[in-house]
């Protein structure tokens, strides 16, 4: 099997699909290194306006190293391959330029920065958007009531947000202060990896509700994740398996089922064999 | 009013071309400590001549002292610089030059103009509370010589330290405020040291601040340079808080990078006293803080906290030592370092906690950034324990900014650049956060963001007024 071939025509192929979403992000042949260390091996997706893709895979697959790359973080090396945004090259861009070109990561291990209120930092970061936009700064009162609202929408307590960016949070805290920042910013290709984890049941209800609310059809979400259980809150139109640093298997979300009960042996050994 | 151009102030020049950096100073002491002493105040005459032999004996000191590691004065004292031992009246209008006007601060307001109290008819000051005495040193030593006489000396004559004995010998006025027994000042006094010339110039002044028992005060002292020539000012400043006092002291320097600001602070506490001291350098050229604070009475509280911001080929040296005399004070010490550039910082940490002094607690913390390779930070604590029941540590730092963090914020869109900056900026946040006078500490925060942004301009005259 060509496994390739068979990532690339995902949008014709999908029984699900009847739309024709623009393509809002495209990754073809895409190899990274962190540390001299090849971990993205020849990745290739797509990524189309209304449709949320999940990613799964065994640990240490390049998961992380996927969302890290798209979000340009530094530490991380492209090789090979072009990742294009809205038809502009994204790789061309610096991180903050992706943020306010409308790409959003929510991190698998968030960022403390003590002596940075929530406030702040949420300001700055809508003006800086808003700067880039060409826009004016956000008034006080509709900042004010836009952080009410979006604090509303994940159920954050308030007091959190009168800290320090992360500062002391609990794990969940942290998550769901991804989201809420999220819905601050409102991007229009949000990448969750592992949100789920370390979300108590209810938790991970509000924060998937949070996520399906502030889903529009111009707009699409990559969720890495390692339980289908997430998958009945957020409906993947897309499951996708990433192996050794490539999308090894794609399918519907029947394959998360699959892979829940069959683990992914049976995933190594196909890509084995058609070594 | 007379144009700043116009004024030329030394009267006396030095050759420097003599022996050692010192000599030019003997010789100057030997030939002029009458016209010295003439325009000073008996009071601080009486122990001139012991501060002249002690500074003959100890000379300048150099970075090959213990305490003077981390500041070496060789390049800055080689310089040629003026005196004004005759006190020559100095035209110059503070307000004209700063346009002090202190929006929201509402502080009694005072000049110190080089190394002379300048007197000013502020009609803020006259709302001073009864007993309050503020104004020249030299002035009120003949006025209240039974006052000052009990002070005046009494913390700098035994240390054994160059400069202090040097302005022990030079010093002719300075700044003096008492506040007697249980009077407590209703709004922040506010010192402000401008130095201004038109040749290179030197200026030794000698502050002192005497608290009665239940008195509360705080000062907030400004530093200043206004002509480019190059300045070096050797203050010492003597603090005696008596019983359940409380004395906030606040330094702001923001002078231009050639002066050479050489400060001592020290400070006696006694029972039951409450001291905060916040000395927080924004633009500098080379400058040496030495603050001593002797814990002498019983359930003190001290809080020392200090930062500073350097870049290019500034200096900054903060020797800062606190001696628990007595049992169950509370000590706790907060210094933050932003160097940039080729800039160098140092830090002390002397913590003495005397035998006697049972149930202690003394923590001690010194925290650095190095934004560039080429800044240099040097930081010592130096603790020596001799009581058993006490609870004492430090810790110091020298990094980077945080990279993750960094990452973190610019992946929400905050630029590079506004990232460092908010990193920076929190980073000193929690020395900010022991200014206990709101309105300071809105202007201060204004001013370090304005620093950190590189949008400081230091020949603005009084940042913190305008
Ligand atoms: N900064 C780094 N330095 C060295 N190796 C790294 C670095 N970051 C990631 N790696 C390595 O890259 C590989 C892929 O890591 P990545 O975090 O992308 O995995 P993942 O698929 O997200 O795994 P998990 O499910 O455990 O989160 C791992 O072997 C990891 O050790
Ligand atoms: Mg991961």
């Amino acid at each position: 099997m060509n496994t390739t071939n068979n990532n690339q025509s995902q949008a014709q192929t999908s029984p699900l699909l009847g739309r024709t979403g623009e393509p809002l992000l495209t990754i073809k042949n895409l190899h990274a290194n962190v540390n001299g260390k090849e971990i993205l091996k020849g990745l290739d997706l797509t990524v189309r306006q209304g449709e949320i893709h999940a990613i799964m895979g065994p640990n240490g697959a390049g998961k992380s190293t996927l969302a890290s790359v798209l979000t340009g973080n530094p530490a991380f090396e492209v090789t090979h391959g072009s990742v294009t945004f809205y038809g502009k090259d994204l790789l061309e861009l610096s991180p903050e330029q992706r943020a306010n070109e409308g790409i959003f990561l929510s991190f698998q291990y968030p960022v403390e920065i003590p002596g940075v209120s929530m406030v702040n930092f949420m300001r700055t970061a809508i003006n800086e958007q808003r700067k880039y936009r060409g826009l004016d700064q956000i008034s006080a009162t509709d900042f004010l009531r836009l952080m009410r609202e979006k604090k509303e929408l994940v159920e954050m307590d308030n007091k959190l947000a009168n800290r320090s960016v992360n500062e002391g949070f609990s794990g969940g805290e942290k998550k769901r202060n991804e989201i809420f920042q999220m819905a601050m910013l409102d991007p229009s290709l949000s990448i969750l990896d592992e949100t789920d984890s370390g979300l108590d049941i209810d938790a991970l209800r509000i924060v998937a509700n949070g996520v399906n609310k502030l889903k529009r059809p111009d707009n699409a979400s990559i969720v890495i994740t390692h339980y289908q259980r997430l998958l009945d809150y957020i409906i993947p139109d897309f499951v996708h398996v990433l192996y050794d640093g490539k999308i090894v298997k794609s399918g519907t979300k029947d394959l998360a089922f699959e892979l829940e009960e069959r683990g992914y042996d049976w995933i190594k050994q196909e890509v084995e064999e058609t070594r | 009013m007379e144009t700043i151009k116009n004024v030329s102030v030394p009267e006396v020049s030095l050759s420097g071309k003599l022996e050692g950096l010192e000599q030019q100073y003997i010789d100057l002491y030997k030939q002029y400590h009458e016209q010295i002493k003439q325009h000073s105040a008996s009071v601080m005459n009486l122990s001139r001549d012991v501060s002249f032999g002690l500074f003959e004996q100890l000379g300048f000191p150099t970075s090959k002292l213990e305490n003077y590691k981390y500041t070496d004065l060789k390049e800055p004292l080689s310089g040629e610089y003026g005196l004004n031992l005759n006190r020559l009246k100095i035209p110059v209008n503070p307000y004209e030059v700063f346009k002090c006007d202190v929006p929201g601060i509402h502080s009694y307001l005072y000049f110190v103009v080089n190394d002379g109290f300048y007197p000013v008819n502020d009609t803020r000051n006259e709302t001073l509370p009864e007993g309050v005495i503020i104004g020249s040193l030299s002035q009120m030593a003949e006025v209240h010589p039974e006052l000052i006489e009990n002070y005046y000396g009494k913390l700098s004559n035994t240390k054994k330290d160059g400069l202090v004995a040097f302005n022990g010998a030079f010093a002719q006025d300075g700044f003096f405020m008492y506040v007697p027994k249980n009077v407590q000042l209703d709004r922040p006094v506010q010192l402000i040291n401008i130095m201004r010339s038109d040749v290179d110039f030197m200026a030794n002044s000698h502050n002192l601040i005497i608290l009665g028992e239940g008195a509360k005060a705080q000062l907030l002292v400004c530093d200043h340079t206004v002509d480019d020539v190059r300045f070096l000012s050797n203050r010492v400043t003597e603090v005696f808080i008596g019983e359940n006092a409380t004395y906030e002291h606040y330094k702001l320097e923001n002078t231009h990078t050639k002066t050479t600001n050489l400060s001592t602070l020290l400070i006696d506490q006694q029972a039951s006293s409450n001291v905060l001291g916040n000395i927080i350098t924004l633009h500098n050229g080379v400058t040496r803080n030495t603050i001593e604070i002797d814990i002498d009475g019983e359930n003190c509280e001290t809080l020392l906290c200090g930062m500073a911001i350097a870049d290019k080929k500034q200096q900054v040296d903060n020797f800062t030592s606190i001696i628990h005399n007595q049992p169950n004070s509370n000590s706790r010490e907060l210094f933050k370092y932003v160097l940039d550039d080729m800039s160098k910082g140092g830090f002390t940490g002397k913590l003495y906690v005397a035998r006697d002094a049972q149930k202690t607690s003394a923590f001690q913390t010194n925290r650095n950034i190095l934004l560039n390779k080429s800044a240099k930070m040097r930081t010592k604590p130096q603790l020596e324990i001799y009581a058993d029941d006490v609870k004492c540590s430090h810790g110091a730092t020298i990094g980077q900014l945080d990279e993750t963090a960094k990452f973190y914020m610019q992946s929400r869109g905050i630029p590079e650049k506004e990232a460092r900056l908010l990193l920076m900026y929190a980073f000193t946040g929690d020395v900010i956060e022991n200014i206990r006078i709101d309105a300071l500490q809105d202007r201060i925060k204004l001013l370090v963001e304005k620093r950190l942004r590189g949008e400081l301009s230091n020949y603005e005259g009084c940042v913190i007024c305008q």
